[in-house]
This record gives C-alpha cells, structure tokens and sequence, in this order.
C-alpha cells in the first residue's frame, strides 16, 4: 500500500468532492471493462452519495476497519460493489491496483459484496432486500452497548420491491431506531426497464412517511444537497431517516446515463476509452 | 421414566437463564415469543430482546447486523418458518457471512399436531444441512437442550436447533455431558445399530430393548449433531454391528438417513433401512397419532432393522 494512500484525506470540501467522485467513476467503468462484466448503472448513479459519506460524513479508519466505534456503511444494493471498492481503495482500505482484480479467480473483490474477504466491507450482499434489515440490527447493537456510531444503508429503487425492506421499514420505526439512515438510489431503472413500467414505486416518498420515517428528497448528485440531508439525518432523533435521493442510472457516462443496457453490461474497450474521455 | 419437559420449554428456561452470565445474548422472535418461550428471556432482559412481528426474514437479517456487532442474538419462531419462510436470509445474511446467529426451531416435525400441514416441519432438517457453516442440533430432551443451548453460546458460528412442542420424557439424568458432533451410545450392541434423534431417539432405545428379547443385540446412537456429521461413530458402528437403521421425525430426503447413508455408502458399505416421512405432507391429528399413521413408530424401527440384519 503505497504512503499516499494510507494518509488518505478523508474530509474533503466540496469541489474536491466532486472531483473524487468523478475519479471513482473512472476507477468503476475501468474495473467493470477490465472484468468484462459487472454492473456499471447502479455504481455511477450512487458515486457522489458513496463518495460524500466516505471523504465527509463517516467516522472512520481505514488502517483500523474493525474499530468499534466506527460509522457503518451498508451497501443492501450488492451489486453497486465495484463504487464501494473505489472508495474502500481510495480511502486506503487496500490497494488502488487491487481494482483490476474485480470479479477475477482468487481475487478479494467478488462480483458481490463478501464481508469476509474484503477490508471495509461491512456485509455480504447480493440477494436484495436484505441490508436495511443488517444496518438496524448494528443500530440496535449500539444502542445496547452505548456507542454512538451512525449506520448508514444505501438501497436500490428496484430493491424496494423486496418486501423484506418493508418489514424493516415497520420494524426500524417501531423501535425508533434513529441511529440509522437509509438512502434510496432513486435512479428510476431497474433491470427489466423502468421503474414505473416493471414495478411502480410512487408515492415513494410518501410510502416512508406511512411508515413512520423521517423522509427527506433531494438531488443525489447535488453535493451540497446530499452533505445536509446526510447531516439532518444524523442528528433527527426519535425516528429513523430514509433520503430519498433522486439519481440518473449511469450517470456521467452520456451513453449509460439512462440506458437500461447498463444496468448489468460492461463497457467495451472502445467505450470505455469515450467513457473515461468524458469523466476528465 | 417419570419427568418429561418439551424442548421449547427448556430452551426458554436455558435462555433466560443463560442471559445472567452471557450479557452479550440477546433474543429476537416473530410474535410467537409465549409459544417459542423466548418470553421468559423477554421478562428477564426487555432491553435485549427485540420483538420482530410477523416479519421473518426482517428478524433474520436483524439478528445477522446484531451478531456483526458482537452480540449473541437467538432468533426464535416455528421451524416451519425459520427454515422455508427465509431460507434466501439465512443463506445471504448469515451462512455466507458466518455470522454467529443462533436460530431456533421449535415445533418442528409432525408432533405439531392438529394444526396440519402447513406447520409441520418436515423440511427443516434437510434446508439446515444444505447451508455450508451451521451446525444444526437435534435435541432428545429436556437436559440435552440446555446443554446445546450452552454450546450455541460458546461456540462461534451459525447455529439451529431444531426443537418440539410436546412434553418427551427425559432420557438423560442430570449429570449428561453433551459434546457437540460427538453421538451418544444410548446402549450397546452388536447385530444391527439403530441412529436417531430428537424424539425418535427415546423410540430407537425402546425399540432395542423389544428386540433384545428377539436375540437381536442392537447399539442406539442419538446423533444429536446432525451437522457435522460423527463420521468416526457412523464408520465404527457399520464395521462393528454390520447393519444399520436411522429413525427420524422428518422427511427421508436430506436429514439424518441421507446424511448417515453418505457417510456408510462412502467409507464401510452395510445394509441399511430408513424409517421417517415418505415424500409427503402430514395431515391434522393428535401428535401420537400422527406417529403411528406416518410409521414413525418402534414398530416400523423393529422391521426395518430385522430387513437390514436379513440382507447382512
């Protein structure tokens, strides 16, 4: 591991947070044309949120991933992995050139996520549905113990179909689990096609308030927006909060951005070079 | 054999008193806490225990974010529920993780009784067994639950205890030593050896005392591990009696005879004969009825090991 990137700077102001964020959109597009395949869509549309938790908003020590004290990051949408393997390395968790590896025999990054394998990730995910439920049982565990940790869940629109998520959704605001945020990818395709043409969510935000959560909507790729919705949702209390952020699938790439052929396709080599062009 | 307590009960009891030394437990059951008896846990410990409702496989993936942060959670419901309702949980959120998640099955087998079908636990043993990393325990009574309990506890990994609804006498005293993956010569013998467990295992015992008097001399293992497996007894009681019989209150593909058949097949072929559940679904009726109409009975035992002795 090189010096560099053990000292990561992990509270950056804006603009450099921008920046990071389109750096790690390179790093996603490159390591899913490397694999040659994985799941570019879902990656580009979560990057500023992932990059504005992990260079502002998480407590945390990448030279120290099991400390107890430390915020959570859960990713339920398993297969936005490679975003979080681009800000695990960038942040120092392991090697930058670790990326390349993505998906490949013998490798530490799976094509999902596998909480055994690799430093800095929170939980094995995959099957959806399943994270939010994960990020109340270490809220509940803090609670316990006194700590005062934050745990953060980011799920996909598409996820949201998973009745799983609805029976946290009940169980979080029962036992007002406030040390816990969620954020929805609301990037509005999902793999078959549309959101609203395979599985309509709407009224999505209202759906959270009948459950009882403290919503809040913005521009997922605004990141003043995303840095103050994050921080309202940390310090509301006696209910937990879900950020319905509104997100473009592939966002970055002009021919992913809202092509539903990217939910689940590598780029080719020549795309990938035009891909990597436009996010200079 | 006068004392009888149902597994369940045990557990409860076990559980809550387990709380007082282990503070790191907590307990988590899908609104069935008076029928599972995590509710004596509860009553001790209500800042610990977290009622989930009827949301099974919310509870299973509670249970794995709690256990990710240190805690020892028991999650509690029907086996028929902890097994089917949330296998996709259990097997994203806890097996491939190894997360150390104590689930608990009570009711299971057809001894559920009247209530039918669709809470007969059949299945549970064999989708248990399927997921790499549980070690899944089948209990015979009262004494041997608390000790696995215990060892749920103090051993790190997934775990599933498969337990019943109605009272089974003890067949263990209170000085019983459980050792987990290591099955219990309930007696021994030399012509044919009878394995079960949970509560085929009291029937396994009755059956070779009937035969002792037939001249046929057999050994009882109670497999109580079902996951992993005692290979070393299995290999051991082939070679040494030639002839081998499992009992079990479940479905006769993927519990106890599969496995113990894989084991004998691949290391000291015998003849073997299979007594449980044959490819089908229960129907309501008094516990001990369905024992006897389903052929879990010392009848069908006796018979299937006078068949294997026959074909040694």
């Amino acid at each position: 591991m090189s010096e560099q990137h053990t000292k990561a700077q992990l509270d950056l102001p804006v603009p450099e947070l921008e920046k990071m964020a389109r750096h790690l959109r390179r790093h996603v597009v490159s390591m899913i044309a490397t694999a040659g395949s994985g799941h570019p869509g879902g990656s580009l549309s979560a990057a500023d949120i992932v990059t504005a938790l992990y260079f502002k908003v998480l407590r945390h020590n990448p030279q120290n991933p099991h400390w107890p004290d430390r915020d959570r990051f859960i990713l339920s949408k398993g297969h936005a992995a490679p975003i979080l393997y681009a800000v695990l390395a960038e942040c120092g968790y392991f090697p930058i050139e670790e990326l390349s590896t993505l998906r490949q025999l013998g490798s530490r990054l799976q094509g999902h996520t596998d909480r055994n394998l690799t430093p800095g990730v929170e939980m094995s995910a995959g099957s959806l549905g399943q994270g939010l439920s994960i990020g109340i049982g270490i809220a509940l565990a803090g609670s316990l113990d006194k700590r005062d940790y934050h745990v953060y869940a980011l799920l996909g629109d598409g996820e949201c179909d998973e009745g799983q998520v609805w029976e946290a959704a009940m169980f979080a605001a029962h036992h007002k689990v406030d040390n816990l945020t969620a954020i929805i990818d609301y990037n509005a395709i999902q793999l078959d096609g549309r959101v609203c043409d395979i599985m309509g969510l709407e009224p999505l935000a209202e759906k959270w308030h009948a459950f009882n959560w403290h919503v809040l909507e913005i521009d997922g790729h605004n990141m003043n927006q995303i840095l103050e919705a994050l921080k309202k949702a940390r310090d509301f209390k006696g209910k937990p909060t879900v950020i319905v952020a509104h997100t473009i699938k592939g966002k970055g790439v002009s021919f992913m951005e809202n092509n539903v052929d990217f939910h689940g396709k590598a780029p080719s080599a020549q795309e990938l070079e035009t891909a990597l062009k436009e996010l200079e | 054999m006068a004392a009888e307590k149902a597994t369940r009960e045990a557990f409860g009891e076990a559980l809550a008193q387990f709380g007082k030394e282990f503070p790191d437990i907590v307990a988590l059951d899908a609104d069935l806490s008076r029928s599972t008896m995590t509710k004596y846990f509860a009553q001790q410990f209500p800042e610990r225990f977290f009622q989930c409702g009827l949301g099974e496989q919310n509870m299973i993936g509670v249970a794995a974010g709690l256990a990710a942060s240190g805690k020892i959670p028991f999650a509690a419901t029907f086996a028929v529920f902890a097994s089917c309702r949330c296998f996709d949980q259990l097997r994203m959120s806890i097996s491939q993780p190894r997360l150390n998640v104590k689930v608990i099955g009570t009711h299971g087998g057809i001894t559920v009784g009247e209530d039918g079908a669709s809470h007969h636990a059949i299945e549970d043993l064999a989708l248990f067994c399927a997921l790499p990393s549980f070690t899944v325990i089948v209990p015979a009574d009262a004494i041997e639950t608390v000790q696995a309990v215990n060892s749920a506890i103090t051993t790190e990994g997934p775990f599933y205890l498969r337990l019943g609804r109605p009272k089974v006498p003890h067949i263990y005293k209170e000085d019983y030593q459980f050792t987990l993956g290591k099955a219990v010569t309930l007696r021994d013998g030399k012509d044919a050896t009878i394995i079960a467990n949970g509560i085929m295992a009291a029937k396994a015992l009755e059956t070779a005392e009937k035969l002792a008097s037939q001249k046929i001399d057999c050994r009882v293992l109670n497999m109580h591990t079902l996951k992993p497996l005692d290979e070393e007894a299995i290999v051991a009681a082939a070679s040494q009696t030639g002839a081998i019989v499992t009992a079990e209150e479940h479905l006769l593909h993927g519990g106890l005879g599969s496995r113990v058949a894989q084991v004998v097949t691949r290391q000291e072929p015998v003849p073997m004969g299979f007594v449980g559940i044959n490819d089908l679904y229960a129907k309501s009726g008094k516990p001990d009825e369905l024992l006897q109409k389903y052929g879990l009975t010392v009848e069908e035992i006796e018979k299937a090991v006078k068949s294997a002795v026959a074909r040694k």
